[in-house]
């Protein structure tokens, strides 16, 4: 497969990732779309180590440290989703809107 | 067609398809799921890539760990059971906002990629990438390996602090 490929591929699937996290109103399904987006950038780090102008393992390392960062963040984006679900009772995105009025 | 176009082609509508079904669905439990399909399939490109370290990283991290925090967090917080409640912000307008943009950024970026292409052959990665890994991970990148426990630590810690009860809260109960 050529390196274009495997770039649409994440594409799309940022694509996804993006629409979702803009429009979903459960903060649980905004936070897996993040994910989702990670997702389609590391298969471009990984895609690049092998097609890329210069080949190595150094895609790899950092899709390896893109996925340690993306798990510190899903921990404490659902840390605070739980606090918020302790202060307000509902998990919706459109109602965390105490600092709006 | 080789076999390795064919399961490029299948993976990638696998993983296209848990994407597409998890935007569909409107259970939240059974969209995690449809996402487990697509973390898969991402596994298996990265078979493909000849990144096998990363790929089984891949299916125990978002596999694994974050789909079992995703479906904690859903079942410590109540959702309700009845669909008809909105699944979306904002009105039809709003969504066809969020469409459109995101279709044109699609677009541009896909205008950009579709015809890249380095020459690489994608031979020049070494059998024993874990091992080639390893050694740059401790010699070449041990500050930002460092950096990425400190990272950790302090995430697990925040998570905590974050998550507790307050003192009030807690005495009241």
């Amino acid at each position: 497969m050529t390196l274009s490929a495997y770039l649409a591929l994440a594409l799309i699937l940022f694509c996804i990732g993006l629409y979702g996290a803009l429009t979903k109103r459960n903060t649980v399904i905004v936070l897996i779309c993040i994910e989702l987006m990670l997702n389609a950038v590391n298969i471009n780090f990984v895609a690049f180590a092998k097609y890329g102008a210069h080949p190595g393992v150094h895609g790899h390392v950092f899709a390896l440290f893109a996925i340690a960062i993306a798990a510190a963040e899903a921990a404490v984006g659902l840390a605070a989703l739980i606090a918020f679900y302790r202060n307000r009772k509902t998990v919706q995105v459109d109602e965390a809107n105490s600092l709006k009025h | 067609m080789s076999g390795t176009d064919i399961a490029f082609f299948l993976l990638a509508l696998a993983a296209i398809a848990g994407g597409v079904t998890m935007l569909q669905l409107t259970n939240v439990v059974h969209m995690v799921i449809a996402l487990v399909m697509t973390f898969l399939g991402i596994a298996g490109l990265y078979v493909l890539l000849s990144a096998e370290f990363v790929a089984v990283v891949q299916v125990l991290i978002y596999s694994g760990a974050i789909t079992i925090i995703m479906l904690f967090a859903i079942m410590l917080t109540r959702h309700h059971a009845d669909d008809k409640e909105r699944q979306t912000t904002g009105g039809v307008w709003h969504r066809a906002v969020a469409a459109i943009s995101v279709l044109a950024f699609g677009l541009a970026v896909y205008f950009g990629i579709r015809r890249l292409d380095f020459g690489a052959d994608g031979s020049a990665l070494a059998a024993d990438n874990a091992r080639e890994i390893g050694k740059w991970l401790y010699s070449y990148y041990t500050i930002p390996f460092e950096i990425v426990s400190v990272i950790l630590l302090v995430a697990l810690i925040g998570a905590i602090v974050l998550a507790k009860k307050d003192g009030k809260g807690a005495e009241d109960k």
